[in-house]
């Protein structure tokens, strides 16, 4: 594996809901255009972990955040920078898809639209190409001004996927997109982390260890609220060192 | 950039307009009629009847409206709740399967709940002329109780449908019949529910003036039996407004006063035992059942999801 | 054996109980409907139900009967309450859910329900006390006399009533739209307000939609507060400031004289008939748009 950058640093990152400590220490350092999976049984801290790193976690005033999050030499979580600019930088992709109250058009030029690009012919060519990247232009080309909840589950998570695309974010984050899914959907969204992953840092959030191992380069893996073990995929695979890494991989590999 | 800002921030201030707007009007009314009613509220008023020349200014009080008006509330929210109890468990014990039934049931209710208590007043008085009755207590009692049964049922029906449905499976495992689960088991784990959605209806009962003004009449005298007419502390206020007179419009301010506590001691009751038993007072919050198939959906998942990877791990 | 007979017999007993009161309770509707029907039967077997609805002369001795009066003064008292409480409690709905801290929402809860919990009447009497007088002052700025007993007065008082009312289904369904869909939004870079603007009111418009519905059923059929300030004259009002006469007034003012003019009880039972149909059918629709008309 060659040396690769890193794309997000986490330093020392602490929150609390209320008085309970959800995540413990944190450091993490996340390599560019790569998949990075996050690994844990549920109430572990991920989605929270995830949240923190767009800052999401801003909408709950019970949820108090301390510890560094660098992205591209600047820490979001002091930054001066205005949030919406640092949310555009991250595509989000929800565990199960919430497509936005509109036509499937418009779930994509949404983004587009909010950014200040409202000219029609510029928006029909990028719904064109962001749906085409997706693979679904085919399958809604001819109804466009549908609303988007008629599609499938596994339709509307690629369109969300796609929706989080149009803002030209260098990170994806994903919080177990494939839970709600039936296998063959599941396969097409992996498929596309893995095409998209030459252009994106991707962050995913998972329990299914079999996912993990399909797609990952770089695995965290946690333990209510701590990282317990992180490396590459195929050293945490094949030579796990801790003891509730093993047990954790032994438990499930069956 | 800048007008993105300033109009949120147009909106914010008009949003926290409104809200105060709400807010104020609460307090103005609150104020109102504690300012306008406390000075000839006395002890007088509360436990007299009027006696002659009441309505001229003269002495006497509305102890006939205060306890025409509890007689009234009491007998109508007893009736309606030995109507709307079966009911409520009856769609949630027997029914608890139909969810299309349930609904249908629930949306009938809801919609009675809409019908304006003027419509029952009118109807009551049809069904006091078909029996033959005179404008009476019992006239009242029975025309107020159709009102508050579907507020009822609904107000136990929400929390019923929160007992969870294990409780009931285990029930008839154990080999209880259906009525027996109905009022043992469940009715046991609601009590305080049931109170605080009795409590509720009363309430609603005794502060309603349209549905009681063709049917309980109006007396100067505490009623002896049923089939009397009834002064009622709504009805009293209303009178006494349309007075020229200044003392007796003092008198309506005072009543009005009367009325409002009372009904705020009720509610703050029906608060308490729900905060106690940790119940969500249901009363005005009749939309959840329609909303979110979706959300529902979501939630089974997430819980599944849940145990699911309890049991891998 | 004799033990199990008896459970099965009260078994038996209590479900035909409870199912008996369950039918009864679901014909009560049938029975309101047909009741005012009947009743109101011999009105219309004189006139023709477009001369009752449309004709303007209202002369109860003279066996002439028409409500237009009344109805254009419920339409108008109705239409300026929803036009007062409905931008209000939108905006209150969206401060409460999306802006202000949640224990704020805590204390605001039992504000709702007690202003939902005041009687009627008590509403009168305020709006006699300070609104009246209010509009009687505002109508002499515009240069016009007025006893302050009008539509508007009216429309007031019926706004403050149902603003509980509407208000309490519009923060449930605010409160019932996932977090998720926001969170998306946001992550698009949309500002907190263009979220709500362009997605949450979007995603809450039918239920926007039948609040509002409901609020106009329960405006249409309020009685006695509006009754108290409106005015009571039986003509056709060209402004807000004019005073009105609708139709649930028009019953509860007449009921003592009900009786002895048949025609005229079977009149006032014909305008009971009216609201029943008119509240069922706002209620239905708002319903409907609720349940069936989640579009996106």
């Amino acid at each position: 594996m060659k040396a690769t950058e890193t794309e997000i640093k986490i330093n020392n990152l602490n929150v609390f809901h209320g008085n309970h400590h959800t995540l413990k220490n944190i450091n993490i350092e996340i390599p560019k255009q790569k998949i990075t999976v996050i690994l844990g049984s549920s109430g572990c801290g991920k989605t929270t972990l995830l949240k923190c790193l767009n800052r999401l976690t801003d909408l709950y005033s019970n949820i108090k955040v301390k510890g560094e999050i660098i992205i591209n030499g600047e820490d979001i979580l002091h930054s001066k920078e205005d949030i919406t600019d640092i949310r555009r930088k991250m595509g989000l992709l929800s565990q199960m898809p919430y497509p936005l109250p509109m036509n499937i058009y418009n779930n994509i030029a949404y983004g587009l639209k909010i950014s200040g690009r409202n000219k029609k012919k510029y928006l029909n060519k990028r719904v064109e190409y962001y749906l085409k990247q997706i693979n679904l232009w085919e399958e809604v080309k001819d109804r466009l001004k549908d609303p988007a909840s008629s599609l499938s589950l596994g339709q509307q998570q690629r369109l969300c996927l796609a929706r989080g695309l149009t803002v030209d974010p260098d990170i994806i984050l994903a919080d177990e997109p494939t839970s709600a899914l039936d296998p063959v959907s599941s396969n097409a969204i992996e498929e596309l982390f893995l095409n998209l992953k030459q252009h994106y840092t991707t962050v995913l959030v998972t329990h299914t260890l079999r996912q993990a191992k399909r797609i990952a380069d770089y695995v965290v893996f946690m333990y209510l609220g701590e990282i317990i073990e992180q490396g590459p995929a195929d050293e945490f695979f094949n030579n796990p060192k801790m003891d509730k890494t093993k047990s954790y991989l032994g438990g499930t590999s069956n | 950039m800048m007008t993105k800002k300033t109009e949120e921030k147009i909106f914010k201030v008009l949003m926290i307009l409104s809200t105060s707007i709400i807010i104020c009007c609460l307090l103005l009314i609150m104020g109102t009629v504690l300012i306008k009613g406390l000075p000839t509220l006395s002890i007088e008023m509360l436990t007299e009847v009027p006696q002659g020349g009441y309505y001229f200014g003269k002495g006497g009080g509305i102890l006939n409206a205060i306890v025409g008006s509890l007689y009234l509330s009491l007998g109508a929210t007893f009736l309606a709740f030995l109507i709307a109890l079966p009911v409520s468990l009856y769609m949630n014990v027997y029914l608890i399967n139909k969810n299309k039934l349930l609904n249908l049931i629930r949306y009938l209710l809801d919609l009675l709940w809409g019908v304006p208590s003027i419509v029952y007043g009118a109807f009551g008085f049809i069904i006091m002329v078909y029996f033959g009755l005179r404008t009476s207590l019992l006239a009242g009692i029975i025309t107020v109780a159709l009102f508050i049964i579907p507020i009822m049922i609904r107000a136990m029906d929400e929390v019923f449908k929160t007992v969870p449905r294990g409780l009931i499976e285990a029930a008839f495992s154990l080999g209880s019949t259906k009525s027996e689960t109905a009022f043992k088991v469940f009715f046991k784990q609601v009590v305080p529910s049931v109170v605080t959605a009795v409590l509720l209806s009363f309430g609603r009962a005794i502060g309603d003036a349209a549905s009681i003004l063709f049917t309980a009449g109006y007396t100067d005298s505490i009623p002896t039996s049923l089939l009397e007419p009834t002064a009622t502390l709504p009805l009293a206020v209303f009178f006494q407004l349309s007075s020229p007179i200044p003392e007796v419009q003092n008198r309506a301010y005072a009543s009005a006063l009367v009325l409002i506590l009372i009904i705020l001691i009720i509610s703050v009751l029906a608060r308490i035992i729900a905060n106690k038993n940790n119940i969500k007072t249901v009363v005005n919050k009749r939309f959840i059942y329609y909303k979110n198939i979706r959300n529902n959906y979501n939630l089974s998942y997430k819980k599944r999801a849940k145990t699911k990877n309890k049991l891998k791990y | 054996m004799n033990c199990s007979f008896y459970r099965s017999l009260r078994n038996n007993i209590s479900s035909a109980w409870m199912l008996s009161c369950l039918l009864f309770v679901m014909t009560i509707p049938l029975l309101i409907g047909i009741g005012l029907f009947l009743k109101s039967s011999l009105l219309l077997e004189n006139n023709s139900i477009l001369t009752l609805l449309f004709s303007k002369t209202w002369k109860p001795l003279n066996q002439n009967f028409g409500f237009y009066p009344f109805i254009i003064s419920s339409i108008w008292v109705t239409l300026t309450a929803i036009v007062i409480a409905a931008p209000i409690c939108l905006l209150t709905a969206i401060y409460l859910t999306q802006y202000s801290k949640k224990y704020f929402l805590k204390i605001m809860h039992p504000v709702i329900d007690i202003l939902a919990g005041i009687p009627s009447v008590v509403y009168g009497v305020c709006g006699v006390l300070i609104i009246v007088p209010f509009i009687s002052e505002i109508a002499t700025i515009f240069g016009k006399h007025s006893s302050g007993y009008t539509i508007l007065s009216g429309g007031i008082v019926l706004s403050i009533m149902i603003t509980p009312f509407i208000l309490n289904i519009l923060i449930e369904i605010f409160k019932n739209i996932p977090d998720e869909l926001q969170e998306a939004s946001l992550s698009l870079g949309a500002t907190k307000w263009e979220t709500i603007k362009f997605v949450l009111i979007k995603k809450a418009s039918p239920g926007i939609i039948s609040s509002i519905g409901l609020g106009i059923s329960r405006a249409f059929g309020e009685t006695m507060a509006v009754l108290m300030v409106v005015g009571n004259v039986a003509k056709i009002p060209n402004n807000v400031l004019d005073p009105g006469y609708p139709l649930p007034a028009l019953i509860a003012n007449n009921y003592g004289e009900m009786l002895s003019i048949p025609m005229y009880d079977s009149a006032l039972m014909f305008s009971a008939l009216i609201l029943f149909v008119v509240v069922l059918f706002f209620n239905i629709i708002s319903r409907l748009i609720i349940t069936k008309l989640e579009i996106y």
